[in-house]
């Protein structure tokens, strides 16, 4: 159970670009939560997960997972319990470095690493079959590096990552707005079965209302640093996407970039 | 008088040279390919090394725990750097810069205040001297097959991968729990070490200390290193891990036959760095100027 309470963050404070980008608030997610988050361009979305990961520490309030206060983590402290999925393909995998290196890293999320060799031959029949379920052959590529994946491979990749060990949190940003649409459908059915298979509690920032209506249990949309409507269960299979775009009428930010179709 | 007997008498002792500023660059490898970090405490600690190492050898400790303590104290400067980048958030190059400017003056002191310091093959006992340039080639190649083995080994662990990851993608290594921090800080410590045992190797090799030894020795390593790359092509195609490491060394040959060549045809030495310079100029430029090159090619078409 991931439990936010009163957190705010202000970037550049006391200067000109005095942003406050998250305005105590405060959230509960259940196990099992699947929430998508939806809101126009510098609502706090991306604020609200780099909070959660600890990219940098919130100005107040605090951030309880699993009963263990990770307010005051680092960040590679706090990835013991997250999985993580950028907007950008090149930002979760080490492109360097061969596939089942990567794998093996993501293996290790959050245990010590000390000098025993980098991949177990144990582990690699196990990569093997965790690749295969992503239709992508590359179960084929154990050794490519990495940086000779297209953005949409990597992506699937970086998913598989977030998930080997299974998180406690899982943080997705927009992880298929890079994505070409027929490729951003595959990761994104993808990281549904994930979730469902290894009973994650996931957050999934999207610009995309269909989606952000079509997956998850919960819908949360935010403005101004704020959560100004969550809905769950029963009452998000209700909303439509005229609901959606009154609610951002309403708050003056119908934008551009929220992608309808 | 050039006589090609001449270039052949001389050769020799320039692979035995260019074989220890090969270790040098592997050290320089660590940070440079790996850690993906500039790192100019080098020059500093090249020279730590060699002084360390006379130091110890003339105070009657055996050369090769001089050289292994030579190593150690490196390590403390690359830690320095270190420091100065990951708690102070100074930047990678000044870090390095300001490591290598107060060690100048640190080896100074090593050295018992003075500019130099000689070690005679003749008084002690050491692992190399141009005296034998034979028994030198076989003991640098040895340092260097010892070193490259490790650092094959280290960068195959678990920590080692974690520090190639941080070389990579700090974000990636951030979200998979690695405290990147420590690797650099580790990364950095390893690979003055290895500079300074280099460092205490070469001045067993000629018989003295300097304090300005090192001066330049990222640069020379970088030729190194990119010559190595250019020899095995390996810009071209992947190539195993320890054939990197080995071109590094075989880069550092190269170099400096190609001085005993400037050497032996009576080119101004003074010009030697300026040549240096270019020519590592032009070979990192390289990458950058084919696709130049490319990008022309493409518009064209
Ligand atoms: N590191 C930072 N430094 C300064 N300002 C920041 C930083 N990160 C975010 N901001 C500001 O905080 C506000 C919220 O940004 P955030 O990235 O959370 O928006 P978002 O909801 O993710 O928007 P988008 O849909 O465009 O991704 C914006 O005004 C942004 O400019
Ligand atoms: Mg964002």
């Amino acid at each position: 159970m991931l439990q936010i309470k009163n957190i705010s963050k202000t970037f550049n404070p006391n200067s000109i670009n005095e942003k406050r980008a998250l305005n105590n608030l405060s959230l509960t997610l259940n196990d099992g939560d699947f929430v998508t988050i939806i809101g126009g361009n510098g609502a706090g979305k991306s604020t609200l997960l780099n909070a959660i990961a600890g990219t940098w520490f919130v100005d107040s309030g605090q951030i309880i997972l699993d009963e263990v206060d990770v307010t005051n983590l680092a960040e590679h402290q706090r990835a013991k319990f997250l999985g993580r999925v950028f907007q950008d393909p090149m930002m979760g995998t080490a492109a360097n470095m061969q596939i089942e290196e990567n794998l093996a890293l993501a293996n290790r999320r959050g245990a010590k690493r000390g000098l025993s060799w980098q991949i177990k031959p144990e582990e690699k029949q196990h990569f093997i079959e965790m690749l295969k379920l992503l239709n992508l052959g590359l179960e084929n590529r154990l050794t490519s590096k990495v940086g000779l994946l297209s953005g949409g491979q990597r992506q699937a990749l970086t998913l598989l990552m977030a998930t080997l060990q299974k998180p406690k949190l899982l943080l997705l940003d927009e992880h298929t707005a890079a994505l070409d649409p027929k490729t951003a459908k595959i990761v994104l059915d993808l990281t549904e079965e994930l979730i469902k298979k290894n009973s994650l509690t996931a957050f999934m920032v999207t610009h995309n209302m269909r989606d952000a209506l079509k997956y998850g249990n919960r819908l949360i949309m935010m403005n101004e640093g704020k959560i100004i409507l969550d809905v769950s269960g029963k009452e998000k299979e209700k909303l439509t996407i005229n609901d959606l775009l009154e609610l951002f009428n309403e708050n003056g930010e119908l934008n551009d970039s929220i992608v309808l179709s | 008088m050039l006589t090609f007997s001449s270039l052949l008498r001389a050769l020799p002792g320039n692979v035995a040279q260019g074989m220890i500023w090969g270790i040098m660059a592997l050290g320089l490898y660590v940070t440079y390919k790996i850690l993906n970090f500039s790192d100019l405490t080098v020059d500093g600690s090249f020279s730590t090394g060699a002084a360390v190492g006379v130091m110890l050898i003339i105070n009657g400790v055996p050369a090769l725990l001089a050289v292994i303590i030579a190593f150690l104290v490196g390590c403390i400067a690359g830690l320095i750097t270190g420091l100065l980048h990951t708690v102070l958030k100074i930047a990678p190059i000044l870090s390095g810069i300001l490591t290598q400017i107060a060690l100048y003056s640190i080896n100074l002191h090593i050295l018992g205040n003075k500019a130099n310091q000689a070690v005679n093959v003749n008084e002690y006992h050491l692992l190399l001297s141009l005296r034998d340039t034979n028994k030198s080639i076989l003991v640098a190649l040895l340092f260097a097959i010892a070193l490259m083995l490790i650092l094959y080994w280290f960068f195959g662990t678990e920590l080692g991968s974690a520090i190639r990851a941080t070389g990579s993608n700090e974000q990636m290594a951030k979200a998979q729990g690695i405290n990147i921090n420590l690797m650099k800080v580790t990364a950095l410590a390893l690979s003055n070490g290895i500079v300074a045992l280099g460092g205490a190797l070469l001045a067993q090799y000629q018989g003295f200390a300097d304090v300005s030894v090192g001066r330049g020795a990222i640069v020379i390593g970088l030729a190194a290193i990119i010559i190595g790359t250019v020899v095995v092509g390996a810009n071209k195609k992947e190539h195993n891990f320890l054939l990197l490491l080995g071109s590094a060394v075989i880069g550092g040959v190269i170099y400096y036959i190609f001085i005993g060549i400037v050497l032996w045809l009576k080119l101004p030495t003074n010009d030697m760095k300026l040549f240096t310079a270019i020519i590592v100029a032009i070979f990192l430029s390289l990458p950058h100027l084919k696709i130049k090159k490319k990008e022309k090619k493409d518009a064209t078409n």
